[in-house]
């Protein structure tokens, strides 16, 4: 059946013959063009394309300053070391290096891990790390460890979109924890809890970035720590430990980690993808004794093993480079462009906008006047050639629509500057509009917004 | 089928800075193996500072573009190719630029007798200038309730949003108006939702079967639009003979007022009384894994890779 049907009456066509037999109907083609969807776990179905999330395509384009993503800056690390420190690798240890390994992580890796936690106080034996593939895989494994379709987990307002997917993949609800200046509000999160349980709800365990959190840029002060950590030991609630910014301090000592304060209550998880490097996927999850078995076990269910040659990688770049000196520069390099940001932000931003004053991580969160709707702004935002994430990421209940994420990690300061100088335009239409229509407060969105992919600048 | 040798090198772009940008590198990823497949010579390209280069330093290559929204189909860049004496595929830069702009597009159509939405089309300068209360409520009395409302420029449902009442009518518009400084905004008609594509290739017009579109959701938005199983399609659609030859016929129609060749895509709403009302027509159609051109393509009996080469060999030899 070659060609279908000729439109009879049109001027162009030159097979037009009457009389002629009625064109044979095609056989109808009837599909959702994907033969197995009814076939998916229940899990499966919040799976979806977003417009959102699609508007990032453009953000690693030069023409546009892409302030949304997450990614380290990686150019300044030493190439030569890690390409010599490869090289040797590869000569010496290569079979090894290149072979299946344990499902819990090489030894000599989990040695170097507890040497790095030793940096924010944490006391820890190798036998107690579980090597994953970045701290996300971590985050997945403690999940599926613990959760079942239907449970809590309790997690601050905003928190990482990353762990919100996760959740969400495991039919998980999130109930959000308010948090001021000083971190998550531990008379919130006794309510939350409470409140839970008294629904017949289980919460399986508190998720909390203390350091520099993303998106919020909050850190736990030492007090509030000791207040969280009392809290859940009077509740009865595991602590989730998510601590990838901990060492990228811009402006003090790193403060204690929880797990420092508390071996038994505080499953910790860490990452290599900011202190070094993200590509090799190396994270970790330190757990106590059984929650440690448990984990390996599910890693090897899922992995058989975390990849052996990254971990080699790793492991040679911290016995061959002054990796801690590393870290002082990449913070160097992180405070510019912080405070390039929170210059900018200070000179550009409109009247009745506030943001928050990071100590370290990655990110500035901003809260835009009433009304706005950083969601529906980020196409205006694209025009302009400037791209944020919207808060409403951040949320699991559909709040954030007046908060945007800024990331200083990626862009130089010159760049930065640009980019919040742009998107403070955008924001001055937007606020135009908005007074042109009268419109009142930000609205509220249905479900989970996509963050960025990882491979979004 | 031509030996590969005799076959032009084909430049498909796509990607670009529009809203669009991921649907078009899917589209252009697709035309670009099909093409291959069928023997030619592909190279894929973004549209960036470079692209001027790209297409001098192929003199002979056929430009396929596949970007959607502005630049790509608005004409822009089909103006460029013209100035420059560019072979490519498709619509010339002035049907583009009518066709991509609702509120000039739909104007052009109703003029040649199709029946199209009751329409508005205005920019966000005027709501500030006259005072937006009124003609909000002006807009409301006119085309009634519920009502769609989109940015003038765009596509893939992009800012569009199906309003119940005067309530919902502000924060609509300014959504549309982050798409673009026009919005239109239509009465919503109810109804069965069709695509039928046109071929004009080599002197002869073929009408595709029409696809009819059933998401699960009950909107057709992004994510019914791009994910595989969210939405069925049922090529041929499920409609009488007389409906679907008027069907046919209202997309012949809108493929001729607005001069359009090469391939192209018109939207429609048959209503309840099997009357079919022009939405929209597309001279980049998408051609993604979900979309409807390579619904009705199939139907037909065609093969993507052949079709994109017909046209590119009209193109070599215009």
């Amino acid at each position: 059946m070659g060609t279908w049907y000729f439109a009879g009456n049109v001027r162009q066509s030159r097979r037009v013959s009457l009389p002629q037999p009625p064109a044979p109907r095609p056989e109808r083609h009837d599909t959702r063009l994907d033969r197995y969807v009814e076939q998916y776990a229940d899990r499966t179905h919040t799976m979806q394309a977003s417009a959102v999330r699609a508007l990032f395509a453009v953000a690693n384009r030069p023409e546009v300053v892409s302030l949304a993503g997450g990614m380290p800056n990686i150019t300044d690390l030493p190439l030569n070391v890690v390409a010599d420190s490869l090289q040797n690798l590869i000569m010496t240890e290569g079979t090894k290096a290149m072979q299946y390994g344990s499902g819990q992580g090489e030894p000599m890796i989990r040695e170097q891990i507890c040497e790095v936690m030793g940096l924010e106080g944490i006391v820890a034996h190798p036998d107690d790390v579980v090597v994953t593939c970045g701290s996300q895989q971590a985050l997945d494994l403690v999940t599926r460890i613990f959760c079942n379709p239907g449970d809590v987990v309790i997690a601050e307002a905003p928190s990482y979109v990353g762990a919100l997917t996760t959740f969400r993949s495991y039919q998980v609800e999130v109930v959000h924890v308010t948090m001021d200046d000083d971190g998550i509000r531990t008379d919130a999160l006794a309510q939350a809890v409470t409140a839970c349980r008294a629904a017949g709800k289980n919460p399986k365990f508190l998720y909390t970035i203390p350091n520099f959190s993303n998106p919020s840029g909050i850190s736990q002060t030492a007090d509030r720590r000791r207040e969280v950590l009392q809290t859940c030991l009077d509740l009865d609630l595991l602590v989730v430990e998510d601590n990838p910014y901990g060492l990228l301090s811009l402006d003090a000592e790193p403060l204690p980690a929880l797990r420092s304060m508390e071996d038994e209550q505080v499953l910790y998880l860490g990452s290599f993808s900011k202190t070094f490097a993200p590509g090799f996927r190396i994270g970790w999850a330190l757990a106590p004794h059984a929650v440690r078995e448990k984990l390996t076990l599910a890693q090897e269910a899922a992995t058989l093993c975390p990849p052996v040659f990254s971990q080699y990688a790793v492991s040679s770049y911290l016995r061959d480079h002054d990796w801690q000196n590393q870290i002082v520069s990449f913070k160097d390099m992180y405070r510019a462009r912080r405070d390039a940001m929170l210059e900018a932000l200070e000179e550009y931003m409109p009247e009745g906008t506030t943001w928050t004053n990071p100590a370290g991580g990655f990110f500035v969160w901003v809260t835009m006047p009433e009304g706005l709707d950083s969601q529906s702004m980020l196409p205006r935002a694209v025009t302009d050639r400037v791209a944020y994430t919207p808060g409403t990421a951040f949320y699991a209940d559909g709040l954030g629509s007046r908060n945007l994420r800024l990331s200083f990690c990626y862009p130089p300061p010159d760049r930065i500057r640009e980019g919040v100088r742009r998107l403070a335009e955008v924001m001055r239409r937007e606020l135009d509009l908005h007074h042109t229509f009268g419109l009142g407060t930000s609205p509220r969105h249905d479900g989970l917004t996509s963050g960025p992919g990882p491979e979004v600048s | 089928m031509s030996s590969s040798a005799s076959l032009p090198k084909v430049i498909v772009l796509a990607g670009g800075l529009s809203h669009e940008r991921d649907v078009s590198l899917r589209s252009g990823r697709r035309v670009a193996q099909a093409l291959r497949v069928v023997g030619h010579e592909v190279i894929e390209s973004d549209v960036s500072a470079d692209v001027v280069e790209l297409l001098r330093s192929h003199p002979d290559a056929v430009v396929f573009p596949l970007l959607h929204g502005e630049v790509g189909e608005d004409g822009a860049l089909r103006e460029v190719f013209e100035l420059l004496e560019v072979t490519f595929v498709g619509s010339s830069a002035a049907a583009s630029r009518v066709t991509f702009d609702k509120s000039i597009c739909t104007k052009v159509v109703a003029h040649a007798g199709v029946k199209t939405p009751r329409q508005v089309a205005l920019p966000h300068e005027i709501f500030r200038e006259l005072g937006a209360k009124a003609l909000v409520e002006g807009m409301g009395a006119r085309l009634g309730f519920p009502m769609m409302v989109k940015p003038a420029r765009s596509g893939s449902a992009l800012g569009c949003t199906k309003v119940d009442d005067l309530a919902g009518l502000p924060a609509a518009m300014v959504a549309a108006y982050a798409y673009g400084s026009v919005a239109v905004v239509e009465e919503f008609i109810e109804g069965t939702e069709v695509a039928v594509a046109v071929l004009d290739v080599d002197g002869e017009r073929q009408v595709l079967p029409a696809v009819e579109i059933r998401p699960e959701s009950g909107v057709y938005d992004y994510a019914a639009r791009y994910t595989a199983g969210a939405t069925r399609f049922v090529t041929p659609a499920e409609l009488d003979d007389e409906v679907t030859a008027a069907a046919e016929s209202l997309a012949v129609q809108a493929v001729e007022a607005l001069g359009l060749c090469g391939l192209s895509r018109v939207d429609m709403i048959i209503t309840a009384e099997g009357e079919p009302v022009f939405l929209e027509a597309n001279v980049a159609p998408g051609m993604t894994e979900t979309s409807l051109v390579p619904l009705a393509m199939d139907a037909a009996g065609l093969d993507l890779g052949e079709v994109c080469s017909r046209l590119v060999l009209e193109a070599a030899a215009r």
